[in-house]
């Protein structure tokens, strides 16, 4: 049954669905909602678990990764500087190869303050160990986060379910909620093999000397190639049991016969795929969503692209001083393979600026240069800026 | 995935005589934490779980692929101790279990970058017991200071020069500050009293809530003292009164060790090389000597450890001494 | 497709006007999106919500540009620049105003349709929200979506005697606008 459920609601009751026993979290938009929502799911007995209200997201991600070494499903979420504040802990948690589900509400990394949604504070800690996904709708995103705790606790990788602050959070629209049912015939009782257990002790987080270290990253960066397998089947059965699939890796819509391929991820890809029908003169063109950004589908998106002679990469972040995130990991994999499309990298809508319908056809004349566009912020204006800033 | 349930009674059985910590580990000769540490997993048993911050502790007993612990460890970063104590906690909550969290850090991670984590879990009244072990400066990486760093004591961040004579701020009064917390138990102990020592472990394992012990431990690179003198290095900082041990619950003092004849500060730091500077042919040498003894009577004076009457020690005055004198009385 | 901008301050549900709208487009079993956009959240900010109402799904997230229809639950709102842009022509803009349409027409040289919400609300409800009434009174004007819709979204959000407040409250409010008379507005630009 269907129903109209702004984002947040709908992601607390996804959460509750997995019978979660910790959660943990500190307030920062535009996560908070998600937050309140499970507050409110245990103060009416609703939801059952642990709520540690904590004094800042560094502990907001360290009681959960205690809870989750001890034997406890957890759950936390949070947003841009709060993401950053606890970026030592997520590298912790994935080092630790211990099996946990976030949500990272994207939202702009400051300075400047921005409360809006763009997807650095997700880019930022893209190194860190995680497996990140990224959601176009919030019928995705309830749907991931789901599959998330299946991948997390079967490969021992932590989950980072990334979701647009505001555009998707805040967002009411129509979502079909799983039953509990269903969700619990896909999700087993958490069951992590080196929980922490007075009965059979072990020490996690131990010092490992330069003759240890190599091996024990070489074992997380296999772990996070294999998972890509997981990270399909989980679509795969989930998509059995609602008859919803996300894509997997890579989503691929639009006219499959186009020979210019726009690639980008999260809610802009609900956007262009109305920007599509709305221009039909300005395609044809493939809609590719890039729903796992780690580990990096590369078999697939070089796979998806073979025949292309364009590929617009539109990405909502940047590295400053450099360019695109996600169009120099696309070069790359791309790099010595024969018959390459053309890569125009563009980043927008940061900061929360509004991506229009019209972004399409202007992307597609952009992108008919004599030259490929290494990077751009495609939608800056530089008249608001001084002439020696341009 | 098979699990085992032991009740406590058979944990202590198949370990009548329990050992948290194993020897082998790569302590330096002497090291005051690592006595501590054993005394604290003796006394708490088997049925624990340890949330350990960075530090030396950890960096000893877990040389991968070897671990001292014969208990669930775990260590994650310096300053989150108390917040991984607290999702273990929730976790045997939620699991219904009935297994013990203990936090364990040194004076860096509990004093400073891990102060907040610490507050947090005390104010949310978790079933922990967060152990400070207390060597009074960053001794793992190489002896800078922290605020538990003593007034006047040289590290390597605050050495002793021609513009300075060690630390110039005073030691952080953490303890009245965790007090502050109104937690149902809190107290100082020193590993030059042991039998104290495990009678406040036992109490505060006792307590169904958030407890906090800080454990002066010794170090022998750090302080500069021939690594056999220890505890009596250690039995001079609370026979000066310049560690005083005391219990406060919900924020009120309820007992406190008594000193016969308190010490004169000297004897103490002079074992010291950290404060050798104090006892050079120098006049800021002696004004830094009166500022520390100020200190300990300071100490001796608001915990009541000499009682009210002429001879402090007779049976009333002991007694109020135990009460934390008249003031609190 | 239709679109509707909602304008109003922090703290008279705005966004939960545009919910309660987006929820009654549901129940007359329409496909709908309801959104706000932010500045600093406090009391007395201006905030706008946009929302779509069609027939067939759509997935575009991008802001309302060129709204069908504005809702104005301030009417000091219409000083601020920007808060009529974009209307399309023939577009109807509902303001919670106790002016008449002409007095309005005067000050801003558009034309628009008034009912006093504030006092409606205060009458019924005993505070002065206006979201409800101007809903119900939207509903009325362009009839895309039937009142008893309304009442089922509004039963999402409240329930016993303060649904029952709020049912009395969209009677009083369609009785306030003349019926239907929205339905033509011209919306070329919506599929």
């Amino acid at each position: 049954m269907p129903q109209m459920l702004e984002g947040s609601m709908a992601l607390a009751r996804a959460i509750a669905l997995c019978r979660p026993q910790v959660v943990a979290a500190y307030p920062i938009t535009p996560q908070t909602h998600i937050v309140e929502n499970i507050s409110k799911l245990v103060a009416d007995g609703k939801l059952h678990c642990e709520l540690v209200s904590v004094e800042s997201e560094f502990s907001a991600a360290s009681v959960a990764l205690g809870a989750a070494a001890a034997g406890s499903r957890a759950y936390t979420a949070s947003s841009s500087q709060g993401i950053l504040l606890m970026s030592e802990v997520l590298y912790n948690i994935a080092g630790l190869r211990v099996p946990l589900v976030m949500t990272c509400a994207n939202r702009a990394v400051g300075a400047p303050l921005s409360i809006w949604n763009d997807q650095q504070d997700s880019m930022a800690v893209r190194d860190a160990g995680w497996i990140q996904i990224y959601c176009a709708d919030n019928q995705e995103a309830v749907d991931a986060t789901i599959q998330a705790y299946r991948i997390a606790e079967r490969t021992e990788l932590p989950v980072m379910i990334c979701v647009d602050g505001f555009v998707l959070t805040h967002t009411m629209e129509q979502i079909e909620m799983p039953s509990q049912e269903q969700v619990d015939g896909f999700l087993p009782p958490y069951c992590f093999a080196r929980a922490l257990n007075s009965a059979k002790p072990i020490s996690i987080g131990t010092l490992v000397s330069p003759d240890f270290f190599s091996e024990v990253r070489h074992s997380h960066h296999q772990a996070l190639l294999n998972a890509k397998a997981e990270i399909v089947s989980a679509d795969e059965d989930w998509a059995k049991v609602s008859g919803r699939a996300g894509g997997g890796l890579l989503g691929v819509e639009g006219d499959p016969g186009a020979k210019v391929g726009l690639l980008s991820l999260g809610s802009v890809i609900g956007t262009l795929r109305d920007a599509l029908n709305e221009y039909p003169e300005a395609g044809p063109a493939k809609l590719i969503k890039l729903r796992t950004f780690r580990p990096f589908p590369t078999e697939a998106l070089l796979e998806t692209c073979a025949g292309l002679t364009d590929l617009i990469v539109l990405e909502r972040a940047l590295s400053p001083g450099s360019g695109g995130i996600i169009g120099t990991e696309v070069r790359a994999a791309f790099a010595g393979v024969a018959d390459a499309p053309r890569i125009h990298n563009f980043a927008v809508g940061l900061g929360g600026r509004d991506i229009p319908l019209n972004i399409f056809p202007r992307l597609m004349e952009a992108a008919k240069t004599a030259s490929p566009i290494p990077f751009a912020i495609f939608d800056v204006n530089l008249e608001k800026l001084p002439e020696s800033e341009r | 995935m098979t699990t085992e349930t032991i009740s406590i009674t058979d944990l202590r059985r198949t370990q009548p005589r329990f050992s948290g910590i194993e020897s082998g580990h790569r302590a330096c000769l002497g090291c005051g934490q690592a006595l501590a540490a054993r005394l604290v997993t003796e006394s708490a048993g088997p049925d624990v779980m340890i949330a350990n911050a960075t530090g030396c502790l950890e960096v000893f007993t877990t040389p991968w692929p070897e671990s001292a612990w014969r208990l669930p460890w775990m260590h994650s970063l310096f300053e989150n101790a108390g917040a991984i104590a607290s999702g273990m906690e929730a976790a045997m909550k939620a699991q219904g279990k009935h297994t013990k969290v203990i936090a364990m850090g040194g004076d860096g991670s509990t004093f400073d970058i891990g102060f907040q984590a610490l507050s947090g879990m005390l104010e949310r009244n978790h079933n922990v017991l967060y152990v400070c072990y207390d060597n009074e400066a960053y001794m793992n990486t190489g002896i800078q200071r922290s605020s538990s760093t003593p007034h006047a004591a040289s590290t390597t961040t605050s050495p002793v020069g021609k513009e300075r004579m060690g630390k110039r701020h005073l030691k952080k009064d953490i303890i009245t500050i965790i007090a502050a917390h109104h937690v149902a138990y809190a107290a100082t102990a020193s590993v030059a009293y042991p039998s104290d020592l495990r009678k406040k472990v036992r109490r505060a394992m006792a307590v169904e809530g958030a407890t906090f012990l800080q454990i002066h431990s010794p170090c022998p690179l750090g302080w500069g003292y021939n690594d056999a003198l220890g505890i009596e290095v250690a039995r001079l900082a609370v026979q000066t009164g310049l560690f005083p041990l005391i219990e406060l619950e919900r924020g009120e003092l309820t007992g406190a060790m008594p000193l016969r004849h308190p010490t004169p500060v000297s004897a103490y730091l002079k074992m010291q090389q950290r404060f050798s500077h104090l006892f050079k042919d120098d006049p800021r040498a002696l004004e830094e000597l009166e500022h520390l003894q100020a200190i300990a009577n300071h100490n001796i004076e608001i915990y009541r450890l000499r009682g009210d009457g002429i001879d402090a020690l007779d049976s009333e005055g002991s007694d109020t001494v135990r009460r934390g004198g008249s003031r609190w009385a | 497709m239709i679109e509707i901008r909602i304008h109003g301050r922090g703290g008279q549900g705005n966004v939960a006007a545009a919910y309660i709208l987006a929820s009654a487009a549901f129940e007359d079993s329409r496909f709908s999106q309801a959104f706000p956009s932010f500045g600093a959240e406090r009391r007395g900010a201006p905030v706008t919500a946009f929302v779509r109402i069609a027939d067939k799904p759509f997935s575009r997230r991008c802001q309302v540009i060129h709204p069908g229809y504005l809702i104005i639950q301030d009417e000091a709102l219409l000083h601020v620049p920007g808060v009529t842009d974009g209307l399309l022509p023939g577009g109807g803009i509902l303001v919670n105003s106790t002016r008449s349409s002409a007095e309005l027409k005067e000050m801003t040289g558009l034309d628009m349709i008034a009912i006093p919400a504030n006092a409606l609300a205060k009458k019924i409800l005993g505070r002065p929200v206006p979201n409800t009434a101007l809903l119900a009174a939207f509903l009325t004007l362009t009839g895309m979506v039937s009142l008893d819709a309304l009442v089922k979204g509004l039963g999402q959000r409240f329930k016993g005697e303060v649904l029952e407040r709020n049912t009395r409250l969209v009677n009083e409010a369609a009785k306030m606008v003349p019926v239907g008379i929205w339905k033509e507005a011209n919306h070329a630009a919506n599929a």
